[in-house]
């Protein structure tokens, strides 16, 4: 039961086994759809017929390569757009929640910490779905009283943004909120003491303080973001972000140029990652 | 600071608040609400009425698939559990130092990638021409390809596998608590490997089953990818149930019923699960 506990061989073993089973489990589906980017045969599938790296590159039909794929650039452009936008969004709004929750008393707080966290309880399907109703709602509503159409309420990009910033934004005020409840607060009063103002104090203190949470969070909120597909698919309009696209291809049956642009996020998320764990250090 | 400056401050903080939940997430399920609750009785017109619930309820379909969904995620919940434990105590109690931290993150890695990417993996090992099937056709142990997706087993499987990590991670940091001298004392007093498990790990690492458990089990009957992809048209998943009302068949009224329905089942479970177990739902979710 503990290393210091003697066991026997055996016992010793087939635990050993299992946990390497286990990271096989969790391991294998990503080196599978990393190594078939490179494999030179028109599906993602055995046998293997030599390394290529035609998929990334190639700007020829049958094997049209990632760089020169029209749809999938372009769903990484909007990816990248919306994530950018979620990601602001969600840090301003979080860190304004979190100073709310962690400086102020006010009546029904406890309630309102519970409506903080409720968009991680619906699923994802549901949020899309709801604010898609909401908004149709909103543009039939505008339409029959005022007659104007309203484009921007209808399916599109400013509902997908809305949609991941809805939920993302909980996540950003929970990180910001652990960093900002460890905050020393004789910090504050000894700059008020010294005469400084309001905005002076937050500008050169706790903002500081706050900032390696802040960058987690927005790391987090740009993964997310990007990664995004249950609130998306309902929200969605002409503009298809890289998820949505990749779902259209999967569904037909593609080339491994999937694979290409798998490994592309699996890169992508890596670099995030590590660009994360620097601003944990940071600390 | 004075008090109406601390009150200013106060409204200023709260209006992004109030906007952001009221307009994004409280306003939208309310309309969703009134909308599940009418019905059309000719174009353009439409009375308020309960036929939409009253259409899930008359059509086993819709109700099986939902009873499907909920019974085959807690499945999905108590197998993660069964099979993140054994790892969960490895990580926080066998190993140490550098080991530990590269194996707990090895653990997180499905998390940074898309939940799309992790399934088209599955896809590719899995389907008629795919790897296993390929490889099990060159070793000779079988004549011809065989299909391992749409079915059930694998759609398990594929749950399990997006759902790990979330049970993992409270596991891991409950067992780390543990205090190592309490497990060698009760091997020292001649408790049995199994005993100890009973008395002393299980019941000291509940919070962390608790949390784990319920995060694991509303991400799994939320879930939409997995269930879809791996279990295509035969899967039966209440979130394909309600894609279809919505984006195939236009049927927004009963769409919004069964989104409301799906809430509902979600809830009354996470709130069995929580008062079975004396925690609160701020304790569970805002940890993971």
């Amino acid at each position: 039961m503990l290393p210091t506990i003697p066991r026997s061989n055996r016992y010793n073993w087939s635990y050993q086994l299992y946990i390497f089973l286990f990271f096989v489990y969790l391991i294998a589906p990503l080196v599978v759809v990393a190594s078939f980017a490179f494999n030179d045969s028109l599906f993602p599938s055995l046998p293997w017929k030599g390394f290529t790296w035609d998929w990334f590159i190639n700007d020829t039909q049958p094997k049209l390569g990632l760089f020169h794929d029209r749809s999938l650039m372009n769903g990484i452009g909007v990816s990248f757009f919306v994530a950018c936008c979620v990601t602001g969004l969600s840090i301003a709004i979080g860190t304004s929640n979190a100073f709310l929750f962690e400086r102020y008393e006010f009546r029904f707080k406890q309630f309102a910490y519970i409506l903080l966290l409720l968009p991680l309880v619906i699923p994802g399907v549901i949020l899309g779905i709801s604010i898609l109703v909401f908004s149709n709602t909103l543009a039939n509503g505008v339409e029959d009283h005022i007659g104007w159409d309203l484009e921007f309420l209808r399916p599109g990009l400013l509902l997908v943004v809305l949609g991941q910033f809805a939920f993302i934004t909980t996540i950003a005020t929970l990180v910001i909120s652990a960093r900002l409840k460890k905050f020393d607060r004789s910090l504050e009063e000894a700059a008020y003491n010294l005469g400084a103002s309001r905005f002076e104090v937050l500008r050169t203190i706790t903002l500081p303080y706050l900032r390696p949470a802040m960058l987690g969070a927005g790391v987090v909120a740009f993964l997310m973001s990007f990664e995004n597909f249950n609130t998306t698919l309902m929200l969605v309009g002409s503009d298809a972000p890289l998820t949505i696209a990749m779902y259209d291809r999967l569904k037909e049956g593609s080339t491994p140029v999937l694979n290409a642009v798998s490994l592309f996020l699996m890169l992508g998320s890596a670099l995030l990652a590590l660009i994360s764990i620097l601003v944990q250090k940071e600390k | 600071m004075n008090s109406s400056q601390t009150r200013l401050t106060l409204i200023l903080l709260l209006s992004p608040f109030l906007l952001w939940l009221g307009l994004l997430v409280i306003i939208p399920h309310i309309d969703m609400f009134f909308l599940s609750i009418r019905e059309k009785v000719a174009p353009r017109t439409y009375e308020t009425s309960l036929a939409n619930y009253a259409e899930f309820f008359t059509e086993p379909f819709y109700w099986n698939t939902l009873a499907r969904t909920a019974f085959m995620s807690i499945l999905a919940t108590v197998l993660t559990l069964i099979i993140a434990f054994p790892v969960a105590y490895y990580i926080a109690k066998m190993l140490r130092g550098k080991t530990k931290s590269i194996l707990f993150l090895l653990c997180l890695l499905p998390f940074w990638v898309s939940e799309l990417v992790r399934t088209f993996g599955w896809m590719i090992l899995l389907r008629e021409t795919g790897v296993i099937s390929s490889s099990l056709q060159w070793l000779g142990l079988i004549d011809g390809p065989i299909e391992f997706l749409y079915n059930d087993v694998t759609v398990m499987m594929g749950l399990i596998y997006t759902s790990m990590l979330f049970m993992v991670v409270p596991l891991v940091s409950t067992l780390d608590s543990l205090d190592d001298s309490l497990i060698e004392a009760g091997y020292d007093l001649g408790g049995s490997k199994l005993s100890i498990l009973k008395e002393i790990v299980i019941p000291h690492s509940m919070p962390g089953i608790i949390s784990g458990c319920i995060v694991v089990f509303m991400l799994t009957l939320g879930n939409y990818l997995t269930p879809i992809l791996l279990g295509g048209k035969s899967s039966m998943w209440f979130t394909g149930q309600i894609y279809t009302q919505f984006i195939t068949r236009f049927n927004w009224e009963l769409g919004a019923a069964f989104c409301f329905l799906l809430l509902i089942v979600s809830s009354t479970i996470v709130w069995l699960g929580l008062k079975l177990s004396g925690q609160t739902l701020a304790s569970t979710v805002a940890k993971s």
